[in-house]
């Protein structure tokens, strides 16, 4: 059932009609889907969803689009045709990452913020390697949800990305 | 799995402790093991405990853990509300940051709603860092919790000015979100974004803004004019390849939304083009690739400016990735034309002889044919070439796409006559390499081209010149090994070559050959009467008994080949795939009914035929190209009559097999159904030779020599086929064929109010129908009409349309001046049949409509100017259509020296009993004006929507305040009871007026008109959809007539179209049928006729009061033209 509601916005000029039903099913995708490290054996290091998918999905869905990703080779391009989306991945030795976008994304928007994310990593750990990643995962998700919020770009500046992070640091040593 | 088991276990006691620590350590470990893919579900309690520990680093592995599993699903989650809310209050940044982090990742409605008032209050936090976070939660809250938006927007546009760029960017992220699912609402922020976008460096921030400006521009096009000037500076400027690309492509959309053509921004495309030609030719893939994303959606719309690129997306196929090759692909799809096509296909041809892997290779198939046969094969000259491109096709191994071959291959020999004879010798070349497709593709499709072939050979038998050899290779024991439904069409089909054979024979008065081939034939059938597959067991039974009767005539030395000829007399014609839906349905029919009845029901004379014929044309529809079932089950229910009857010549007699249908009972016609189920459409195909090829190459370069007359010939056969292709009745008009359908559907038309031009006309839906398998042409003309439901993009259609009708309407005049030149005699004639097609063909009504202006203007030039001029105008003519003068629907509803109302009336498409009444209020004094409020006295029948809890006579706020000289809109929603009377309700405004000396509170009185015409809605309407209507009979009739009227009948159509939404569903001449709809589902047909200075216009509505309302409108409306 639709259940309509009018609201009216003293800012702008038409009443709003907002549909309920339109506003989870439609409304509710996020530009970032998914944001995964897998590395070259296919082994998950680092996945965040950015809505919810089912956690049997989640895994089925990770060993494809690293298949995807494995299969391609270097003079490819980044970006894949998936299903109903597009996948950006990026190689780091070992490592891919992959960010899996709507239609509507900027791909070589994603595709710069990969390399920011690991430009952060590299900073924090100094020479980030996938050990790094693995036994510090919790801080690898802080930098992470410092730059992308809700499936949206937040958060650029990498100084700025880390200061929670070393507050944390400092706490944790006190 | 068992060291991880363990390692459960091993959690399930840590989680048991005390000890905050070793938990938070616990949940830790469980949320690496999540990412692995277990479901650690059941520790949703521990990690809300380790959620509400006091020190950060615990509490942050439980948020972290958190936002990794739950969902809107987990139960437990409406416990952590009291601890969200206290952390979210927390005075240290860093609680409150993970806790809205993880916030954004869990937030149920429920927990929106409650905590929507403490993020609200975050927006205004003083630390910039949560400022930022909340601003984008309040995203995922507005989502889930929708009334908050409103309470919310005025903080998020605040924050659009905030002085930390971070926090700016959250909001712009955020606004750019809710404006790109919801333009409209937020065209009143534009300008602020202009500023930002005209002075932000940041990048990413630009991105967004730009592409929330691709979300808006569709809305308002003034808008796009002012964007593109920044744009063009922004492309020249940036170095970031991302923001270019979101440039580009914005302003591709923002040039789709303006009407294209206008010459001021061709150089716009031309910079974006340039631009994307350097990405494509960056040696990045990425940028290759995203470069050719951008130039297909450029191509949508100046598919010109692409063109000239066709060089560089060649070279983009030899490409190593396939994701480009494909993207390249899909360019090329756009830009073939007549000249360049058999270059493009050659080249593809040759990527399909070097391309590896299968998918790419079948990709490039079903590229190829889409290519060629794209619009009705609009840019294949040369079919021959055609031909030998599938036969070269089906060499390919392993392709799945041999039915698709086969389609094409069965739909080129059907529809062009011309190219019959040289097809039937291909496909017998394929038929006699038989064991080479057969051999080594038994597992694939590609031998589904020996259905065609056969198929093919046998139909058209007359053109074949080596007959007994194909019956022969047709006849061969490996035949056996084709599935079955191939076998099938091989047995049907020996038959009709031996029926041709057996002509020539006698003919030849060779009584000994013919007697010889019948022996052939009763020797080798059997091995198919042995055929596992029933289908081919039965026809070869049949056929079998029927030779051998044959061969007892012959000893007697009775000339038999007539008639076994006239087994298979008559011409196949296409039927378009969606005819079957064109068929009216029979009065009295119901095709629920059960099936056992109809032989009783259609007793009666008039039924039979009727449901009879329905019957066929179901059939049609399950097959692709439906004739030839159509035809083959004719046949073989002659077969099969001669079979039971025992005397093969005595059906004969009946005149035609139309007859003979009907006298067929209706239980015959059930298992031959079944047997054409299990017969889908294919062709057998043969290795063609690559000398043919060059041969035709060279043979194209011949003809390339001699192209002028050559070119029109076959323009003739296109256009000869087009019409076959698409129209029953074209088809039934030109050949003589007995079509039993086309016929009949002829009959069935009705006669209605409509004036006996237009049933010429109902060719047409056949044609439309088909059209909407096509590709782009169609998309746009149905698009159009549903714009029509704005009016203002109804003034913006014509424009769009123009560049289409511009290339379709020359087509035909150039063939018309060659045509004139050589053949005089035909020329009359000839060019009947073009003005048909030409109107058949695509842009159906709407299209008609613009040549027919075209028309018109060409005839009013022509008075004014010289004739010499003609031509030219003519083409000019399309693209700057006759400009319409201005029209707004809005019409004044008060005034007085404060404030001017005007007010439009626009149905509700959802509810049936709604109308939204828009009202624009303009500020027409210096002071200024607030407080207004919007009442309306209800009717009984109409009533005016107001917010839960209010009684009826409170008013509606009007949301905004007016400064002086400010003219805004607001909606208003009534519901009614019954829509055929017009009403009037009386209201009054009240608002305060303020300025320098004071406020005083002032009223103004008016008067709510709710014509009948605002309950309609425009709603297109197919021509033929329009005549079952009028034929149905429970329409009322009425009709008006006007006296001086002086305007155009285009400026008249387009007056009843916008001020009582209607639209044009078919136009001839001075004369058009119009549709609409009213909210509650009348169907309002007029037929306007214009005369010397008068207008005329019947009516037919299912409510005999509404739509004499609705003509008394239209006579008011008219008078004042």
């Amino acid at each position: 059932m639709y259940l309509f509601v009018l609201v009216y916005f003293p800012e702008v000029q038409f009443p709003l009609t907002f549909c309920y039903k339109e506003t989870i099913s439609e409304r509710n995708r996020n530009m970032i889907k998914f944001f995964l490290m897998v590395n070259k054996q296919g082994q998950t290091r680092l996945s965040r969803y950015y809505e919810h998918v089912e956690i049997q999905k989640r895994t089925m869905l990770e060993t494809e689009v690293i298949k995807n990703c494995l299969s391609r080779s270097k003079e490819q391009c980044s970006f894949i045709e998936y299903k109903d989306f597009k996948l950006v991945y990026r190689q780091y030795a070992a490592l891919f990452i992959v960010v899996g976008i709507n239609e509507t994304e900027n791909e070589m928007a994603v595709y710069e913020l990969i390399h920011n994310f690991v430009e952060v990593l590299d900073k924090y750990f100094s020479r980030v390697s996938e050990l790094d990643i693995m036994f510090n995962l919790d801080r690898v998700h802080i930098i992470l949800d410092e730059m992308v919020l809700n499936g949206c770009i937040v958060e650029t500046n990498k100084n700025r990305i880390l200061a929670p992070l070393l507050v944390l640091d400092k706490m944790a040593e006190s | 799995a068992k060291y991880i088991s363990q390692c459960i276990d091993e959690i399930k006691q840590e989680l048991k402790q005390d000890n905050i620590a070793v938990k938070a350590n616990a949940v830790c470990k469980l949320t690496y093991l999540q990412m692995l893919g277990y479901d650690i579900s059941w520790a949703a309690f521990n990690i809300i405990e380790v959620m509400s520990a006091s020190k950060f680093t615990f509490k942050r592995v439980g948020y972290l853990a958190a936002s990794q599993c739950f969902h809107e699903g987990t139960d437990v989650i409406m416990l952590t509300t009291n601890q969200i809310r206290k952390d979210l209050s927390s005075p240290n940044q860093y609680d409150t940051g993970v806790a809205l982090t993880g916030l954004s990742c869990f937030v149920t409605p429920d927990l929106a709603r409650d905590l929507a008032n403490d993020i609200m209050t975050l927006m205004s936090h003083t630390k910039p860092y949560i400022r930022k976070k909340a601003v984008l939660i309040m995203y995922k809250v507005f989502l889930k919790y929708p009334e908050s938006l409103r309470p919310a927007f005025p903080r998020l546009k605040e924050k659009l000015e905030d002085p930390d760029p971070g926090v700016q960017s959250a909001a712009v992220n955020v606004i750019c979100e809710l404006a790109r699912r919801n333009p409209k609402n937020y065209l009143s922020l534009a300008p602020l974004f202009f500023k930002l976008m005209t002075s932000s460096t940041n990048n990413w921030v630009l991105i967004k803004i730009i592409k929330l400006f691709g979300a808006l521009t569709p809305l308002e096009p003034r808008l796009g004019k002012k964007l593109i000037e920044p744009l063009t500076n922004l492309i020249h400027s940036t170095s970031a390849m991302s923001l270019l690309y979101e440039c580009v492509n914005t302003v591709i959309a923002v040039l789709i939304s303006l009407s294209s053509g206008m010459p001021n921004h061709s150089a716009s495309i031309q910079l974006c083009v340039q631009k994307l030609r350097i990405l494509i030719e960056d040696s990045d893939q990425n940028l290759k690739y995203l470069g050719l994303l951008a130039m297909s959606k450029i191509l949508k719309t100046h598919p010109k400016s692409v063109q000239s690129h066709k060089d560089l997306i060649l070279q983009c196929l030899d490409d190593k990735d396939e994701s480009i090759r494909l993207r390249a692909l899909d360019l090329l799809y756009g830009m073939v034309s007549k000249k360049n096509l058999m270059e493009i296909v050659k080249k593809l041809m040759i990527h399909v002889d070097k391309a590896e892997g299968t998918t790419y290779r079948d990709e490039l198939l079903t590229k190829i044919i889409d290519i060629c046969s794209q619009s009705n094969y609009q840019y294949i000259t040369n079919f021959e070439w055609y031909i030998s491109i599938l036969v070269e096709l089906t060499r390919l191994e392993g392709t799945r796409h041999g039915h698709l071959i086969a389609a094409q291959m069965l739909d080129v020999a059907i529809r062009v006559k011309a190219i019959r004879k040289f097809a039937v010798s291909q496909m017998a070349m394929l038929l006699d390499n038989a064991h080479l497709i057969a051999s080594n593709t038994q597992r694939n499709g590609i031998c589904e081209v020996l259905y065609a072939a056969a198929w093919i050979c046998g139909e058209f038998s007359e053109h074949l010149e080596e007959l007994n050899q194909t019956l022969e290779a047709m006849l061969k024991p490996k035949v056996t090994t084709l599935p079955g439904h191939i076998q099938a069409v091989y047995v049907q089909n020996m038959v009709k070559l031996y029926a041709s054979i057996l002509q020539q024979k006698e003919q030849a008065g060779e009584k000994e050959a013919a007697q010889e081939i019948t022996q052939l034939m009763i020797d080798r059938l059997p091995q198919f009467v042995q055929s596992a597959d029933l289908e081919v067991q039965e026809r070869a039974s049949c056929i079998l008994q029927l030779i051998k009767y044959i061969q007892k005539l012959q000893t007697k030395e009775v000339p038999v080949a007539e008639e076994v000829i006239a087994l298979f007399a008559g011409e196949l014609n296409p039927v378009a795939p969606k005819a079957q839906k064109k068929v009216p349905v029979p009065e009295g029919l119901d095709l629920d009914a059960w099936i056992n009845e109809p032989p009783s029901d259609s007793e009666s004379e008039d039924e039979k035929p009727k449901t009879i014929f329905h019957d066929e044309e179901q059939r049609h529809s399950k097959h692709r190209p439906p004739e030839i079932d159509e035809e083959e089950l004719a046949r073989r229910r002659e077969a099969r009559k001669q079979e039971q009857a025992n005397n093969p010549f005595y059906i004969k007699s009946s005149p035609s097999p139309q007859k003979r249908y009907q006298d067929t009972p209706g239980v015959e016609h059930i298992p031959v159904v079944q047997i054409d189920l299990s017969v889908p459409l294919k062709v057998p195909g043969m290795p063609m030779s690559d000398q043919y090829v060059k041969l035709e190459e060279e043979r194209r370069h011949k003809q390339k020599l001699e192209k002028d007359k050559k070119k029109k010939k076959q323009k003739k056969e296109k256009k000869g086929k087009h019409r076959r292709h698409n129209s029953l009745h074209t088809e039934s008009e030109e050949d003589i064929a007995p079509a039993h359908h086309v016929d009949i559907i002829t009959e069935e038309m009705p006669e209605n109010a409509l004036p006996s031009d237009e049933d010429d006309k109902d060719p047409n839906d056949p044609y439309k129908a088909l059209d909407v398998d096509l590709d782009k042409p169609l998309a746009d003309s149905e698009k159009l009409p549903v714009q029509r439901h704005r009016n203002a993009e109804n003034l913006k259609s014509p424009d769009t349309e123009a560049p289409l009708v511009e290339k379709k309407s020359k087509k035909p005049k150039k063939k018309e001046k060659k045509h004139k030149e050589r053949e005089k005699e035909k020329k009359k004639e000839r060019e009947k049949k073009k003005k048909k097609s030409s109107k058949h063909r695509k842009k159906k009504h709407k299209k008609e409509k613009e040549e027919k202006s075209k028309d018109k203007k060409k005839s009013k030039k022509k008075q004014h100017h010289s004739e010499e001029e003609t031509a030219e105008s003519v083409q000019n003519g399309t693209l700057d259509d006759e400009p319409l003068p201005p029209m707004s629907s809005y019409c004044l509803l008060a005034e007085n020296s404060y404030i001017k109302m005007t007010y439009d009336i626009q149905g509700n498409l959802q509810h049936d009993s709604q109308v939204t009444v828009s009202v624009i209020f303009e500020n027409k004094s210096t002071s200024f004006l607030k407080s207004m409020e919007l009442n309306v006295l209800d009717s009984l029948n109409t009533k005016m929507l107001r917010p839960e809890g209010s009684s009826v006579h409170d008013g509606i706020p009007v949301p905004f305040q007016l400064p002086p000289g400010v003219s805004s809109e607001a909606q208003f929603v009534f519901t009614l009871q019954s829509i055929v009377m017009a009403q009037k309700l009386k209201g009054t405004l009240s608002f305060i007026v303020k300025n320098d000396e004071g406020s005083t509170h002032e009223k103004l009185d008016f008067k709510l008109h709710f014509s009948c015409a605002s309950y309609l809605i425009t709603t297109p309407c197919y021509s033929d959809a329009f005549a079952r209507l009028l034929e149905s009979g429970d329409l009322h009739m009425s009709s008006i007539k006007v006296d001086g009227i002086s305007i155009s009948f285009q400026h008249l159509l387009a007056k009843i179209c916008f001020y009582h939404h209607f639209s044009v569903v078919e136009r001839v001449d001075s004369c058009a049928s119009m549709y609409s709809r009213s909210i509650q589902g009348h169907h309002v047909c007029l037929l306007v006729k214009k005369g010397e200075n008068s207008v005329s216009v019947d009516g037919k509505c299912n409510d005999s009061t509404l739509l004499s309302n609705l003509l008394d409108e239209m006579k008011e409306t008219l008078s004042k033209c």
